[in-house]
């Protein structure tokens, strides 16, 4: 009976959780403008989404916003890390009250007070501004990352490194790198994530005439959803239950993620 | 790594963090005390209390802090039957609750204005099964749904977390002394579970109190939070100053409700 009524929640939730975006899937096909009838099968929307540019250049946008703010973040975060890590106590608080601040703060005022901050400076807004910003709120996710690795990671191999001959760069590639490998590599992936999700930061520090797919779904839903949006959402989310459970699930998976957990 | 050089690996950031966080907080800071003119005032802060600013204000309070509340009171059965039943951190069905926070947020919540428009999916079969339409969009229901619906893997997560670390002996003590299941909950469960509990009430109170698109995609215009009244500030009025020092206020509140919070929470472990 117990074991009835858990079975009869978790399918509650999990119905509360997905059924909205089967709903899109089903629209996503649906051979009608209308919502609420089925039309018959079609893949025309999908058609439309292809030559939409709008949601194409959105796309890349997404993306590249996405890989570079990572890779840049992953790179100052590590640096920042290490240095982090050899700190005397109060400078290293101090910067990690700092480091802290984005991750607490609302996105609203983070998005706000950069926007201020670069038509201040006068940087234009555009890509490199939404760039910036979300290398800014990744970094944070970074160290968070990184430093438990380097905790952990033995401060005797670096110094035997360098006891045998080793250069202070070499020792770092050859010796610590691959010691944090799984912390940079988590904060790299958790930083993608972040940029990829995020909306409100985007939504204050892009200029006009750019658009990531979240500014796109906002600015659409305001002139009347397109059906070529339910097919973006459907292959979204296809794209991201793939490489979810390939990377939870492949053989092999388990074990780097053991290591980096 | 003890070597004198790293100390300076830290400078890219330091730079970094110091014009792109702390110079534009106190931007905010400057345009929420000074008026166009750029003279000292707090007129900006203090039209919190006009009827306008201080609605949103409070309606957005009540709508995050029920929403935070229902998302607790799904979440905590959640994760105690998850671990009850030995479901593992690299389990499908764990999986299947995490998996829709990696799915973009806007798009989950334009499938919910989907559903609930007036022309919407629910309204279609409703009135196919020729019953009446309901009045389901712009209501503040129907925000509480949207941010439930964003936000409760964040509060899932965390909670699970904590949750699968217990000893089972702990709470197997806790039987063979003669605790009940409400007893061995409240007594055991749940004071250990604290800080999971701490780190997903911040992850979704934060969000819901100063979100401005779940309101605005599911609000239609008509329900207005203080993030819709922020985000008009600066995108439509170009009011900087107004919108600054409204901002301010919303982040002593933020601040209140993190030392509030980080009462209850011994560790940093939980939130990753």
């Amino acid at each position: 009976m117990k074991k009835i009524i858990s079975n009869a929640y978790l399918f509650t939730v999990i119905l509360f959780l997905y059924a909205p975006i089967l709903v899109l899937i089903a629209l996503s096909f649906n051979d009608s403008k209308s919502r609420a009838h089925w039309g018959g099968f079609t893949l025309r929307w999908y058609m439309s989404m292809l030559q939409d540019r709008d949601i194409l250049s959105a796309l890349r946008t997404t993306l590249l916003i996405a890989l570079l703010s990572a890779l840049l973040a992953t790179i100052l975060g590590t640096m920042a890390a290490i240095a982090i890590q050899n700190m005397r106590a109060f400078p290293r608080s101090v910067i990690l009250g700092i480091t802290n601040i984005p991750m607490l703060n609302a996105d609203i005022v983070t998005g706000i007070s950069m926007m201020l901050c670069f038509i201040a400076f006068r940087i234009s807004l555009g890509f490199q501004t939404i760039l910036i910003a979300h290398i800014t709120f990744n970094i944070p996710y970074v160290i968070l990352s990184v430093m438990p690795k380097l905790r952990q990671a033995s401060q005797v191999n670096y110094e035997a490194a360098l006891d045998l001959g080793a250069t202070p760069l070499q020792a770092f590639f050859k010796v610590v790198l691959p010691d944090i490998m799984p912390g940079v590599l988590s904060g790299f992936l958790l930083a993608f994530t972040m940029s990829l999700d995020d909306f409100i930061v985007t939504h204050f520090t892009r200029g006009a005439g750019i658009n990531t797919i979240s500014t796109l779904v906002y600015s659409e839903v305001r002139r009347g959803i397109k059906p070529s949006m339910y097919s973006l959402s459907t292959v979204i989310f296809a794209v991201v239950f793939i490489v979810l459970l390939i990377s939870n699930f492949a053989p092999g998976a388990k074990k780097a993620r053991g290591a980096g957990a | 790594m003890k070597s004198k050089g790293t100390r300076y690996l830290a400078l890219p950031y330091i730079v970094w963090m110091c014009g792109f966080i702390v110079i534009p907080l106190l931007l905010v800071l400057y345009y929420g005390l000074t008026d166009r003119s750029g003279t000292f005032t707090f007129d900006n802060v203090r039209k919190i209390m006009l009827a306008e600013n201080f609605r949103p204000l409070y309606l957005a309070m009540g709508l995050s802090a029920v929403s935070t509340l229902l998302c607790f009171l799904i979440a905590f059965p959640l994760a105690l039957i998850l671990r009850s039943r030995k479901v593992g951190k690299g389990s499908f069905v764990a999986f299947l609750f995490i998996l829709p926070m990696w799915m973009n947020s806007l798009l989950r919540i334009l499938a919910w204005q989907t559903l609930l428009e007036r022309k919407g999916v629910i309204n279609g079969i409703l009135s196919s099964l020729h019953l009446p339409e309901q009045h389901l969009i712009n209501t503040p229901a129907a925000i509480v749904l949207g941010m439930v619906y964003d936000f409760l893997p964040f509060m899932i997560l965390p909670i699970y977390n904590t949750l699968i670390k217990i000893d089972d002996n702990t709470i197997n003590a806790a039987y063979d002394l003669g605790a009940g299941f409400r007893e061995t909950l409240l007594r055991i469960i749940l004071p250990l579970s604290v800080p999971g509990i701490v780190s997903g009430v911040t992850m979704v109170f934060v969000p819901t109190l100063t979100t401005f698109a779940i309101s605005n995609m599911l609000g239609g215009g008509k329900v207005f939070l203080i993030g819709n009244v922020i985000e008009q500030e600066f995108m439509l009025n170009s009011n900087w100053n107004l919108g600054s020092g409204l901002s301010l206020i919303l982040m002593v509140f933020i601040i209140m409700s993190m030392a509030l919070l980080s009462r209850y929470d011994n560790g940093e472990d939980a939130i990753l």
